[in-house]
């Protein structure tokens, strides 16, 4: 049991790193956002696998909140929006595919040797759960900085907040008030950033970010 | 006396340099020198040979020459023995060819006399046993290959090329001086059993480290100091390019092998992760622009910087494993890179001859002024598909089988206490299996424009087939090449005293194993038969052809090639060197060497020609040497001033000098 | 006795992988006509067009050199001693100790070299465009290919193919996300290296699109259909590897009795027919890339191979 246990919970969060790694190769808006569902599924089936091993039922509210918010309603709403704005070509990056990847391998090599050497006292499970925890997280901030279009910003900070969840589970006892409203405060951010976009595009005509840079008026 | 014999052996090559400038204007000069260069470089192969394969003991001598106090210290163990074997082998088949192809050299005066002073030079450095023998031969190696450089010396290139060389080995040998001025430490003691004897701090390791890596690694041609490598190799005539390729880097690597794992003493593990990733990157960077070059002789030299990265990315393994007290995987390492080393003194001697006899025949260098030469040169053709094949590391040749072994070495990093080492490793073995994949694409690419295809260029059309000593010296190499993949294992027993007296550990002793397999560390883990994968393909090729013409069909008829129903007469439609490496220069080129392309055509309608060019810039020129070479040239300028002083200036310019040297002295104190 | 039996078993091998070559090449094609409501050229239309190529006289391009007439038996037989080197339904055959798993690998580099060479030899725009992006793909695939196999070498202790077969199948070794990386990763570079859509397609002749196909274009007769078996047997040989590194069960240990090797034989022959199915499957539902999109496809293999190798250490370092 204890063995099967272990290699299912890494087998998911390490397919999370994957997917956040799938992420970071997409360059189309609506794959995109079928792969960051794909995160979001594999995240909560990570963390209902870890309700049942840590026996935490309120973990598998965490699990059902991930699945219905992140991998069905903010994928769906964002696909709307996508529709709306009329902007599904192709996602402008700031550097290729291979540079981001390669700089991807870096930092989960970082965080790998990072977390291995601060936890040696945790449980492994922990430690490896710590470890793909902020590779998931790193590799969101690094989607974010390598994209210029907003609602593949939006989509790497929803991984790197999934990242954030993984850590959380992973480490027992975390209470389940925490947990609703961090996911309900990415909400309030998910609908913030939604109305943001709109009045963007309203302004600018585009959710490029690099046209807020040129219109900010401090450069020449 | 072996030590001795050796050191008469380079004696008599640099007598020879010296009869060489008297002889010159004979007519017959170059034959006789070069001929005569030959026999003492093959005694030195035999007295290395046996050093190696025999009672395998160490001798020493001290000769009366050099600092009074001092002697010249002379010493053959089983290191310099192998690497005596390389100088040796590498010079007197080179010798052979040049016997040949120096009948075509336009003013052999520019060449005999430096040509065997060389040679001599480098034995030296093999034999030295103390820092002044030792840095003397270097500079010698140095000053010589300098002058064959600039043999055409009326061509602007090349004396641009031996300019930014000198400056680059007076570099190299500046921090050589300071590696063994550390090395010797405050009481001076020169000789290399005073230095093994000393004791140092970590500091002082790390330091000595660092100016060896630069001062070898200058000469050997790693990444950044690679720089003057593909411009003076090729510039030198070619027999003088496969010495400079084939053996001297060679010497350069004997240099860093016999301070940093010799003399030094023990290294920390956390330097070794800075020689693998600067091999490794070497090798990537090395033939990504072998694959870009037209020149068919840079193309090669840029090759060398590859094959230099492979090795030093073997040694950093070797390091790492040695720091780790893993003797076994040390050893294993080591020996891959001693025999990389090998193979590449066989394979680049090899292409550079090929290269010399593509130059003869053509006179051109261009690969887009080549062509079809395998019609014309059907011997130097087939002998340079095995140098290509081999250099591409393909089984079952030798380039692959030394790779081989390096993957076997970088698979046994799980085994290492650290886990940055354990991660670094594999990532650093991914490069150099793109650099192998690289350096099969790059040698497609020269051979498939060079010697298949159709002629670009009349001269081309009209090769001929060269004379018999470079097609002999040629096969030679060949021979060298597909016998040492078919028998790795006599190699790395062969190699095996050198390693056992650096490391204390070797691999176990291959001869025994069944069939002659390659069994590195265990049979359960890896095998490699070179003789029967050998054997199995040419068995299956020639039964499958027998049987095919046997019980199908053997007609044939020829015809008009059929290229998708539109031939074009002009060869040059054919893919050339650019077109080849348009889609790796596409998804490379752009990032690592900064390549652009630019596509102007006319707007519909207009009949003018489209333009297409390709801009490349050397990011390490420009990001390192161009302000380096900026910053000296503004400092000379601020400084030219000081040429225009009265005297009563210069005086006080001494004045001041003296007086502040006091003052420091004083403070010191 | 024991060597006979031994050297009769390798010989089954290496027959076994030639004649079944052409009939999961079939199978691709008879699957992927279905799939597209077509009816499809029968089960064994690759062996009587194999014949048919034999029987045929080579047109040979009138400045063709000797290397492009030797390299279609070069390339075939060193595919073939590469196959015959992958466990298919037995480990531990006599002579699987000649090459380990980078043996293999470089082995199909060889076969590779060649054939671009060829391409280059008659000195048409098409043969070059071949060689150059093949070398391009290659380029790619082989350090990923490299990779993977570090993945697995580095799990399993060892690159000799044999081991790592039997080490997957004991039951120690559980689910690792690195082996599935390496899975996946291994997967891309089978598809790029038996040139399959989206990397390639060996159905068309269209003029830009052609990688393989523009290589080989002048060849004809004897000579063509030597590569073309070359190419299915790479096909058998690539699923081999992926069914005996990470499917292993059923595989026969190396000293079984008949009754093991005949139940080998029938679950190899399965595995190879739910391979070609998947890949029909997958050849179907895919558009084929822009070449200059192949090099992102193969990178990511790529890093997944070394994400593979980086993942390890998490498991290892506990």
């Amino acid at each position: 049991m204890d063995r099967i246990a272990f290699d299912t919970a890494h087998m998911l969060a390490g397919g999370l790193v994957l997917a956040s790694f799938m992420m970071l190769y997409q360059d189309r808006l609506y794959a995109l956002l079928n792969v960051f569902a794909l995160h979001a599924v594999v995240l909560s089936a990570s963390v209902a696998w870890q309700a049942l091993i840590q026996d935490a039922p309120h973990l598998y509210v965490t699990a059902g909140i991930a699945l219905i918010f992140k991998a069905m309603i903010i994928p769906g709403a964002l696909h709307r929006i996508i529709q709306r704005l009329g902007i599904h070509r192709e996602v402008e990056q700031v550097v290729g595919v291979g540079t981001t990847m390669l700089a991807g391998m870096g930092l989960v090599a970082l965080s790998i040797s990072l977390m291995l050497g601060l936890t040696v006292t945790a449980d492994a499970l922990a430690r490896e759960d710590l470890a793909f925890a902020l590779s998931v997280v790193l590799l969101g901030l690094l989607m974010m900085v390598t994209r210029r279009n907003a609602v593949s910003q939006v989509v790497g900070f929803m991984s790197l907040e999934n990242g954030l969840i993984l850590a959380a589970t992973g480490a027992k006892g975390m209470p389940l008030v925490v947990e609703i409203s961090v996911a309900f405060s990415v909400l309030i951010a998910f609908i913030v950033i939604g109305v943001f976009l709109f009045r963007i595009r309203e302004r600018f005509d585009t959710v490029d970010l690099q046209a807020l840079d040129t219109f900010r008026g401090d450069k020449a | 006396m072996p030590v001795e014999l050796a050191a008469i052996c380079s004696g008599v090559l640099m007598a020879l340099a010296g009869a060489a400038i008297l002889l010159r204007q004979h007519p017959r000069a170059s034959v006789t020198v070069y001929a005569a260069a030959t026999v003492p470089c093959g005694i030195a192969t035999v007295i290395g040979l046996t050093g190696l394969l025999g009672s395998g003991v160490t001798t020493t001598t001290v000769l009366p020459v050099g600092l009074p106090w001092l002697g010249a210290h002379l010493r053959l163990d089983a290191l310099a023995s192998f690497f005596l074997t390389i100088v040796g082998l590498g010079g007197a088949v080179t010798s052979f060819y040049a016997i040949g192809y120096g009948r075509h050299e336009p003013e052999p005066g520019r060449v005999l006399p430096f040509y065997p002073g060389f040679l001599g030079a480098m034995m030296a450095v093999v034999l030295a046993d103390d820092a002044f023998t030792f840095l003397l031969s270097w500079e010698v190696m140095s000053l010589l290959s300098w002058g064959l450089v600039l043999t055409h010396h009326r061509e602007t290139e090349t004396r641009h090329a031996a300019y930014v060389y000198l400056v680059m080995a007076a570099f190299g040998t500046m921090s050589l001086l300071l590696a063994f001025g550390l090395l010797a430490g405050g009481e001076g003691g020169y000789a290399f059993d005073a230095i093994r004897a000393g004791a140092r701090s970590p500091a002082t390791v790390t330091a000595i480290l660092a100016l060896m890596v630069l001062g070898a690694g200058s000469k050997a041609g790693l990444v950044p100091l690679h720089v003057w490598l593909p411009l003076a190799h090729p510039a030198a005539p070619s027999h003088v390019s496969a010495l400079m390729s084939g053996v001297m880097t060679k010497v350069a690597l004997y240099g860093f092998i016999r301070v940093v794992f010799d003399l030094l003493g023990p290294v920390e593990w956390w330097v070794s992760p800075a020689v693998i990733v600067l091999g490794a990157a070497t090798a990537v960077l090395g033939i990504l622009n072998a694959l870009m070059e037209s020149d068919i002789k840079k193309a090669l030299a840029y090759s060398t910087v590859e094959n230099i990265g492979v090795i030093f990315a073997a040694l950093g393994l070797a390091l790492a494993f040695r720091a780790s007290a893993m003797p076994a995987a040390a050893a294993l390492a080591f020996t891959a890179a001693l025999f990389h080393a090998f193979n590449h003194m066989a394979f680049k001697s090899l292409l550079f001859m090929g290269a010399g006899a593509v130059l003869n025949a053509t006179g051109a260098r261009d690969l887009d002024a080549l062509g079809g030469l395998i019609h014309r040169m059907p011997v130097t053709s087939f002998l340079v598909l095995v140098g290509v094949t081999a250099i591409s590391a393909l089984p079952p040749l030798n380039g692959f089988a030394s790779e081989w072994l390096i993957f076997q070495s970088v698979l046994k990093s799980p085994e290492l206490p650290q886990v940055s080492l354990q991660m670094l490793i594999p990532a650093a073995g991914g490069l150099l299996a793109l650099a192998a994949a690289l350096a099969a694409a790059a040698f497609v690419r020269i051979y498939g424009v060079a010697f298949l295809g159709r002629a670009r260029s009349d001269a081309a059309r009209q090769a001929v087939e060269v004379d018999r000593f470079s097609l002999a010296a040629m096969s030679a190499l060949a021979a060298l090449c597909v016998l040492a993949g078919i028998f790795p294992g006599a190699v790395i027993d062969a190699i095996a005293p050198a390693v056992s007296a650096t490391l204390d550990a070797r691999l176990p002793q291959q001869s025994d194993q069944p069939w002659l397999t390659l069994v590195p560390i265990a049979e359960s883990r890896s095998t490699y038969n070179g003789m029967l994968v050998m054997l199995f393909i040419a068995l299956s090729a020639s039964a499958s052809a027998w049987a095919v013409h046997r019980f199908a069909s053997r007609r044939l008829r020829r015809a008009p090639a059929w290229d998708c129903g539109f031939p074009n007469a002009d060869p040059v439609t054919q893919y050339g060197a650019g077109s080849f490496a348009q889609p790796l220069r596409r998804v490379l080129g752009t990032i690592l060497l900064g390549s652009r392309e630019e596509v102007v055509m006319p707007p519909p309608g207009e009949l003018g020609a489209a333009r297409h060019a390709v801009h490349a810039r050397d990011l390490i020129w420009d990001g390192i040497y161009a302000p380096v070479t900026r910053a000296v040239g503004a400092a000379a300028n601020r400084l030219n001033g000081l040429q225009f002083l009265t005297i009563r200036r210069y005086l006080g310019l001494v004045m001041f000098s003296l007086v502040g040297l006091l003052l420091v002295l004083t403070i010191w104190h | 006795m024991a060597l006979i039996a031994n050297l009769l078993i390798q010989g089954a091998q290496m027959l076994l992988v030639v004649a079944v070559a052409p009939l999961l090449v079939g199978l691709v094609r008879k699957v992927k006509a279905r799939l597209t409501r077509r009816r499809g050229a029968p089960l064994i239309q690759p062996y009587r067009d194999l014949a048919r190529l034999m029987r045929k006289d080579v047109v040979l391009a009138e400045n063709a050199s000797w290397l492009f007439r030797a390299v279609p038996y070069l390339v075939f037989a060193a595919t073939w001693v590469a196959a015959a080197l992958v466990p298919t339904f037995a480990t531990g055959l006599h002579f699987s100790w000649t090459a380990d798993l980078i043996a293999i690998v470089a082995l199909l580099a060889s076969a590779r070299f060649f054939l671009a060479l060829a391409g280059m030899d008659v000195g048409t725009s098409f043969g070059g465009i071949g060689s150059s992006r093949e070398m391009m793909i290659a380029s790619m695939a082989e350090p990923a290919m490299l990779l993977t196999v570090f993945a697995m070498a580095l799990v399993a202790g060892s690159t000799q193919l044999s081991t790592v077969s039997q080490f997957v199948a004991s039951p120690d070794v559980g689910l690792r996300v690195s082996l599935a990386m390496a899975l996946v990763a291994l997967i891309v570079v089978a598809i790029a290296e038996n040139a399959r859509i989206p990397v390639d397609n060996p159905a068309t002749h269209l003029e830009l699109t052609m990688v393989h196909e523009a290589m080989v274009l002048e060849y004809s007769g004897r000579h063509l259909a030597m590569i073309e078996l070359a190419a299915a047997l790479k096909l058998v040989l690539y699923l081999s590897l992926i069914t005996c590194v990470f499917v292993p069960w059923g595989i026969a240990a190396g000293d079984a009795g008949a009754l093991s090797y005949v139940t080998g034989l029938l679950i190899y022959l399965g595995k190879l027919t739910v391979g070609g199915v998947a890949l029909a499957v997958f050849e179907t539902s895919i558009a084929k890339m822009r070449v200059f999109r192949v090099p992102d496809f193969l990178g990511a293999a790529l890093m997944l191979g070394l994400l593979g190798t980086l993942l390890l250490f998490v498991s290892r370092g506990l």
